[in-house]
């Protein structure tokens, strides 16, 4: 079978400090037609930066050379299929990207006075609005700069929210299935974490959650689909039991792609989630960020979101500051606004029934991958999955094969492996997510593909082992790069 | 893989190994295979409390990040500093030069619900 990236030539590069020839310049620019003044005349001592020592001396093409070749030994969504589970790597469209580099939008500044950024705001507004539509929260605030960021913004407002009551509340349940960094956000936002584990067909169970809610539990973050990629079937009734207690109920919505336009989480009893904009709103992801977190909540906590909230008043908009409630600002400005202009135009483009159908194509293609693999992989769970799904190593430990190399087999074959080892519940997990932007025949090839390497883990395991040989760099000593890591060239 | 019977074990694959009103504790042998190759470990400071369940320390491997749970309470009489700079013998010899904790123990009552070698060996098999 002719596999994908098999041939081509990759340029040898080395580091752009030994390019460097003392004196040599990229750029000579015109000799002044104002008096000289040397910058230690006009600028106090203490304010000016010392020289940078070993700047590299570049000529322009070899300093474009450089960064081109390097950009050649990446993988991108725009390269292969990319299937790595719980991030949502799909296609960005193009269209996207001409929206965000139109002047008006790309060349605003973050100081310029509100009336001459009404346009920006307006789309700001608007976002927030579509967001709110498609998830059921009453507010949106679009400062955080990420998903663990959007994470530790919704705790926050929580733990304000609790503090302004008088009755601080100290822990937050968490189920074994949810996103890696919920225990971290919340024990950044002060939290303890009270783990509960998930029952045997991978969901929460609701005699769990009642077991272990008190009074004192802030909130139960959970992600949904979860990290199995199956939808929290009890959560109507869970949230239920967290709310009779006083508390909320956050759902990490990194995995929003299953039930986008399907289902709004709102009705399910949701009261706060964050929105990854790089992964389900088609903005850059991985490597080419930066992403965007933003959180909607309930109006109960709408008085405690961080400052400037924007506001309409007839027809201008306005950022409004005077907010006493206020966990205070997130992220410098207003968030990653170029960002926001990507996912305002995704939504646009897509529309309400277009989000629905892109949900609904996520789910038959995960769904497709499972069906069609499953006799060559374990699977963690046999049951209809949402976006994504797992399987293990469990069929190949017996020929000494693993989770690890059957990844690096399938860089051989020009695709990005799946997340492996994630989630921690399913020992040696291999977590595939397609998304919806994917053709028939990419998803075939890639089966085919897993099926080969399935058959030569029994007949030549050897060959996963070594993997991956076609790459310009081979099989790395990770174990040797995280005890000695070597952190400067020279 | 190895289980001495002369240690006691915990559901989140702790030894604690018990003389006097001293416990050494360490990770199992299942656990360092299943973890892989350990590349770090943070343990708490000597002179510091542990609290029975509670996280004392973090292992990571390559493939995974961990928390230690402390199988009992009591405060920390050592800390095993020299597997902080080669995180490679708790793969290499779990139950000996890799321990990680000596506790004074507060409570010895702490340690009676511990499982023996062959209750543990049960647990891991019916885990798996």
């Amino acid at each position: 079978m002719e596999a994908n990236g098999t041939k081509g030539l990759l340029m040898e590069e080395g580091l752009i400090f030994e390019k460097s020839s003392k004196g040599r310049t990229g750029v000579e620019p015109a000799s002044f037609d104002v008096p000289e003044a040397s910058a230690e005349a006009l600028i106090p001592k203490n304010l000016l930066r010392d020289d940078i020592e070993g700047f590299p001396d570049v000529a322009e093409i070899d300093a474009v050379r450089h960064y081109t070749r390097l950009s050649q030994w990446n993988f991108g969504v725009d390269t292969g299929f990319y299937p790595l589970g719980s991030c949502t790597m799909k296609y960005n469209p193009k269209v996207n990207e001409d929206m965000a580099r139109l002047p008006g939008l790309s060349m605003l500044h973050p100081y310029q006075p509100e009336e001459l950024s009404q346009g920006a705001l307006k789309l700001m507004y608007e976002l927030e609005g579509f967001l709110a539509e498609i998830s059921g929260m009453d507010a949106i605030t679009l400062q955080p700069s990420a998903g663990a960021h959007g994470e530790l913004c919704g705790l926050l407002l929580i733990s304000d929210y609790f503090k302004s009551k008088g009755k601080p509340r100290t822990k937050i349940i968490i189920p074994d299935t949810a996103h890696g960094t919920n225990p971290a956000s919340s024990h950044l936002a002060g939290f303890k974490v009270v783990p509960v584990k998930s029952e045997g067909k991978g969901v929460l169970s609701v005699e769990a959650v009642k077991a272990i809610m008190d009074t004192d539990t802030a909130a139960l973050m959970l992600t949904n689909p979860n990290t199995i990629g199956l939808f929290e079937s009890n959560i109507k009734e869970i949230a239920e039991i967290v709310h009779k207690k006083g508390g909320f109920v956050y759902c990490d919505g990194a995995n929003l792609n299953a039930i986008m336009g399907i289902m709004k989480l709102g009705d399910l009893g949701v009261d706060v989630v964050q929105f990854n904009l790089h992964k389900t709103f088609s903005t850059p992801h991985g490597g080419g960020g930066p992403g965007s977190g933003p959180v909607g909540v309930r109006k109960a906590l709408e008085p405690f979101l961080p400052i400037p909230r924007i506001k309409k008043a007839g027809k201008k908009f306005k950022l409004d500051y005077n907010r006493p409630k206020s966990i205070g600002r997130m992220k410098s400005f207003y968030g990653n606004f170029s960002i926001m202009v990507r996912a305002y135009t995704y939504i646009r483009r897509m529309g309400g029934e277009g989000l629905k159908r892109a949900s609904e194509a996520a789910i038959l293609n995960a769904n497709y991958i499972k069906e069609k693999l499953k006799d060559s992989y374990a699977l963690a769970y046999d049951q209809p999955c949402m976006h994504e799904c797992v399987f293990s190593d469990r069929l190949q430990l017996g020929s000494g094969v693993a989770t690890m190399d059957i990844a690096k087999r399938l860089i051989d074959y020009g695709y990005h492996p799946p997340t492996v080892y994630f989630p921690l519940v399913v020992p040696g997990a291999i977590m595939i997510e397609p998304t919806e932007t994917e053709t028939l025949e990419t998803l075939d090839k890639f089966i085919e593909v897993m099926k080969l390497i399935a058959d030569e883990a029994k007949a030549t395991p050897q060959v996963l082992k070594d993997a991956p040989t076609k790459t310009k760099v081979q099989r790395v000593d990770e174990v040797r790069a995280a005890r000695e890591p070597i952190l400067r060239w020279k | 893989m190895e289980f001495p019977k002369d240690l006691k074990y915990t559901k989140e694959h702790e030894w604690v190994k018990v003389e006097g009103n001293i416990a050494t504790v360490g990770i199992t042998d299942y656990a360092q295979d299943s973890l892989g190759d350990v590349v770090y470990v943070e343990l708490p400071q000597e002179g510091g409390s542990v609290t029975k369940n509670e996280p004392f320390g973090v292992v990571e491997s390559v493939k995974a990040v961990s928390d230690l749970y402390s199988p009992i309470s009591g405060s920390v009489a050592e800390v095993n500093d020299a597997i902080i700079d080669s995180p490679e013998v708790i793969n290499e010899d779990p139950y000996g030069d890799a321990w990680m904790i000596k506790v004074e123990v507060g409570n010895p009552g702490d340690l009676s619900d511990l499982m023996s070698a062959d209750e543990y060996q049960k647990f891991i098999e019916e885990e798996k």
